[in-house]
């Protein structure tokens, strides 16, 4: 079955913004989704993520040195804040979850395809 | 004759092929190839009793001879893409017509599925299901070839790289997926009736809306919108010849001729409309068909029922409580009430309207007929900035100089 990544995006939010949102219920719901997603099958991986300054990207340059930097590797106001990966029939099974969640986490969700499907495990 | 069996049976050609082989791009350039051969065989042996199940048929043994020759290169998936479709000693029957009923269907709602932008939709609806080629759909949207063929692309390898899925929504889901098939045959045929920009009117794009709107309406007979989108661009493609005069220029509705309407789109329209009000289950696009029925219905503009048109208009704006529709509204009460109602009626659409330039237009053509020329001036000025049709804009600027 196909897999796909539903991603949160949304702006860097300030202490005072994140303790809103704590209080916002968009917690519990995202929760109680994440339940009924384990119940139906859909349900591969979810969690959120740190915010941007906890980043660090790793690359090799031409010389082939590794090299390290502090931060995220795309400097913008809007981040991805979390994600899902789930198993889905097919885009509109996907969309109809994505729908869900965006009501729930109270944030945009974009919806990708990953390149092959994993598997099929005994 | 080729042709006429090109326009109805491409599209379903396609859908079929794409049922079969679950790949676009090989039931396009299948069909595509199948047709090439027929316009050689149908020459010399006249076009056979079933040419749409011939070019299905043949559609499908190019598409098998393609992927074979691919297998053979040792590409694994294709081979098993093949060995799963057709036994390898399977020859097509020839007459072997295995179309289904709902295969066009699904190739709608494949091409009009809403994580598609609406300008892919259209692109992809009228290449699959209107066979219509890239450069053409390119001129008549006034993009660069390259452009629409990067649509194209783009479009077809979302829908097999997110899995867009090859089937017919479910109940549920339908009244909200027609919407867009709905909007996408508009869409074309508004591209085809007043161009965005350029020339007025390109005929064909209007053709082939309202024959992809009779394609739907025989697919889903319980949908009364379909009618109502039918017979709204019945209505008003009926008017086509009334709506240019000798010298290319612009006539309005009430200036028209109405012996140049088309009395047989007329006719079938109304005839739609009564059916739709005896089912009784309105929606925008009946509305909007029963509106321009009003109009098609009177024997001169001065006969215009305009009190029935201001009550459909109440109506349209529960279902569509848009600045635009309120602006049509206003025009029916400066019919019906006098110019001076009228633009009491637009006064509040100020705002929202500002860049729409049928609002300015409308506003000018009130503000004359209460006799406030300079102000009528002023609207007509920002009217000619906004507009991107060439005719339209001739049209506005004699209007300006009559003043």
């Amino acid at each position: 079955m196909p897999q796909y990544l539903l991603s949160v995006w949304g702006p860097e939010m300030t202490a005072e913004q994140q303790a809103e949102y704590m209080k916002s219920g968009a917690f519990e719901a995202t929760g109680k989704l994440n339940d009924e997603l384990v119940a139906s099958g859909n349900f591969v991986f979810a969690n959120g993520l740190e915010p941007l300054h906890s980043a660090t990207v790793v690359r090799a340059n031409d010389s082939g040195d590794v090299v390290m930097t502090d931060g995220p590797y795309v400097e913008t106001k809007e981040y991805m804040g979390g994600f899902w990966v789930l198993e889905c029939a097919d885009l509109d099974e996907a969309l109809a979850i994505a729908k869900r969640a965006t009501v729930a986490c109270q944030g945009p969700v974009e919806v990708r395809p990953f390149q092959s499907e994993p598997p099929v495990s005994g | 004759m080729i042709e006429e069996v090109f326009r109805t049976e491409f599209g379903s050609a396609v859908a079929t092929l794409v049922r079969l082989f679950g790949d676009i791009d090989v039931a396009e350039e299948a069909v595509q190839d199948a047709f090439v051969i027929a316009m050689d065989k149908w020459a010399s042996d006249g076009v056979p009793p079933n040419p749409g199940g011939w070019i299905v048929t043949t559609a499908k043994r190019k598409a098998l001879d393609k992927l074979r020759r691919e297998s053979t290169r040792g590409q694994r998936e294709t081979r098993a893409v093949v060995e799963a479709t057709v036994p390898e000693d399977t020859e097509p029957d020839m007459d072997d017509d295995s179309a289904l009923p709902d295969d066009r269907l699904r190739l709608i709602f494949t091409c009009c599925h809403p994580a598609l932008a609406p300008a892919s939709q259209v692109a992809l609806t009228l290449r699959l299901l209107g066979g219509l080629e890239c450069p053409e759909i390119a001129r008549a949207f006034l993009v660069p070839e390259e452009t629409m063929a990067k649509r194209l692309v783009r479009a077809k390898a979302k829908i097999r790289d997110a899995h867009i899925p090859y089937r017919v929504p479910s109940d549920e889901e339908l009244p909200d997926r027609l919407r867009y098939v709905l909007q996408v045959i508009y869409l074309v045929f508004n591209e085809g009736y007043s161009a965005s920009s350029g020339a007025l009117q390109r005929t064909d794009l209007c053709d082939e809306a309202i024959r992809l709107a009779r394609v739907c309406s025989e697919l889903m007979p319980d949908e009364p919108e379909v009618f109502g989108l039918l017979a709204l661009m019945l209505l008003i493609s009926a008017r086509r010849d009334a709506r240019v005069d000798a010298n290319g220029d612009l006539v309005l509705l009430p200036d028209q001729d109405r012996s140049l309407w088309s009395r047989d789109r007329i006719d079938e329209g109304l005839a739609l409309v009564r059916a739709l009000l005896r089912r009784n289950q309105p929606g925008p696009y009946q509305i909007q068909a029963a509106i321009n029925a009003v109009h098609s219905s009177a024997p001169t503009a001065a006969d215009t029922d305009w009190s029935q048109i201001v009550a459909l208009y109440d109506q349209l704006t529960v279902f569509t409580p848009t600045p635009v529709v309120a602006l049509n509204r206003a025009a029916a009460i400066a019919e019906r009430d006098g110019a001076e109602a009228g633009l009491a009626a637009l006064e509040p659409l100020a705002d929202a309207l500002d860049a729409y330039h049928p609002f300015h237009v409308a506003r000018a053509e009130l503000l004359s007929r209460v006799g406030r020329v300079k102000t009528a001036a002023g609207a007509y000025h920002r009217a000619l900035e906004l507009v991107g049709n060439d005719d339209e804009r001739l049209f506005l600027e004699r209007r300006l100089r009559a003043l």
